[in-house]
């Protein structure tokens, strides 16, 4: 019962969260483009600088779409394997017996 | 962190690069060793590629500081697999992402792969096994290296950074600069690494505690005496 509840008060949580950022003026943009656009000014000094990516998947929803290929495809990957590793407990899966001395 | 294709100057590219891959040589003889002794260590190190490829692409809000970034997920890597296949399968991950998702690039996958793969890595399970001599349980050893892990790769991008392209400004001056715009996102995932890092080893220790065992991040004594204690438990004894 307990840790249902907290299921669902991590759940709302969450989606309150999404729902604040949703409905704010804050633009969340990335770290590693906000840092590599500081990092730009320094290495245009040095001859560097940022450019396109050699095959350019920013483009309008392409992005999204291997995104959502690519996490789709690793979560199924991570899932798969999973549930064959640590699906079956082993017989001495009673470690939570004696976890508090290790 | 993923630095950006053609950021680095062509002397520092090749230089990282070349490190990166001294790591990843290391990596792919020391899978082919255990993979002779240890017989799911390739399936183990598929989902470590997946997870790595997967936390590190994954853009997590922090509203504090109204940006997003991701976690490295190579300190637990490294813990599970050791620390060199944690550098081969970590520059797999980015090859996919600079390749096909516009994260990071191909000149810039050697200094990449140092600084998630290695630098993550190594730093974090160094930190774990430190941590555990100082007989620290297993989900805080993991908190620790996870934590510590997070922010060792952003310090050593700041550095690769600072180096390559500090020009006529000061090294130091450049690398706080970067580790500055750094520090406010990167923190709280790095609070979240760690938790993350060390609910999935209690996780591993409570359902299948003979891969850790296996994985030589657990000792044997520990599955011996939790089978004594399974057998006194259902009255064999």
């Amino acid at each position: 019962m307990r840790r249902s509840l907290g299921k669902w008060i991590i759940l709302f949580l969450f989606l309150s969260i999404l729902v604040f950022l949703g409905t704010s003026d804050l633009t969340m943009p990335g770290q590693d483009e906000h840092v590599n656009g500081i990092a730009d000014k320094y290495a245009q000094e040095v001859g560097a600088g940022e450019r396109e990516p050699y095959i350019n998947t920013d483009r309008g929803d392409l992005l999204l779409f291997v995104f959502a290929l690519g996490g789709a495809t690793a979560g199924f990957i991570i899932g798969y394997n999973w549930r064959d590793i640590f699906g079956k407990p082993s017989a001495p899966s009673k470690y939570q017996i004696v976890k508090s001395s290790h | 962190m993923h630095i950006a294709e053609g950021m680095l100057p062509a002397t520092y590219a090749i230089g990282y690069s070349v490190v990166a891959s001294g790591f990843v040589a290391a990596g792919i003889k020391s899978l082919s060793n255990k993979s002779k002794e240890i017989p799911m260590i390739k399936q183990l190190t598929g989902v470590m590629t997946a997870a790595i490829f997967l936390v590190s692409l994954l853009p997590i809000p922090v509203p504090i500081t109204g940006t997003c970034s991701h976690p490295g997920g190579t300190p637990l890597g490294a813990i599970l697999l050791g620390p060199w296949i944690t550098a081969l399968i970590s520059m797999v991950a980015l090859l996919f992402q600079a390749l096909f998702f516009a994260h990071g690039g191909l000149t810039t996958l050697g200094a990449n792969t140092l600084t998630m793969g290695v630098f993550g890595g190594l730093f974090g399970w160094i930190l774990f096994w430190g941590m555990r001599r100082l007989k620290m349980n297993l989900f805080w050893a993991g908190f620790v290296a996870g934590t510590i892990g997070d922010i060792t790769i952003y310090l050593g991008t700041s550095t690769q950074l600072a180096l390559a392209i500090h020009g006529s400004h000061p090294i130091g001056e450049v690398f706080w600069f970067i580790f500055g715009a750094f520090l406010p996102t990167q923190a709280p995932l790095a609070v979240i690494e760690g938790l993350f890092t060390g609910f999935v080893l209690k996780y591993i220790a409570e359902h299948r505690p003979d891969i850790l065992v296996m994985l030589r991040v657990l000792p044997k004594s520990a599955l011996e005496v939790g089978q004594e204690l399974h057998a006194t438990a259902e009255g064999v004894n």
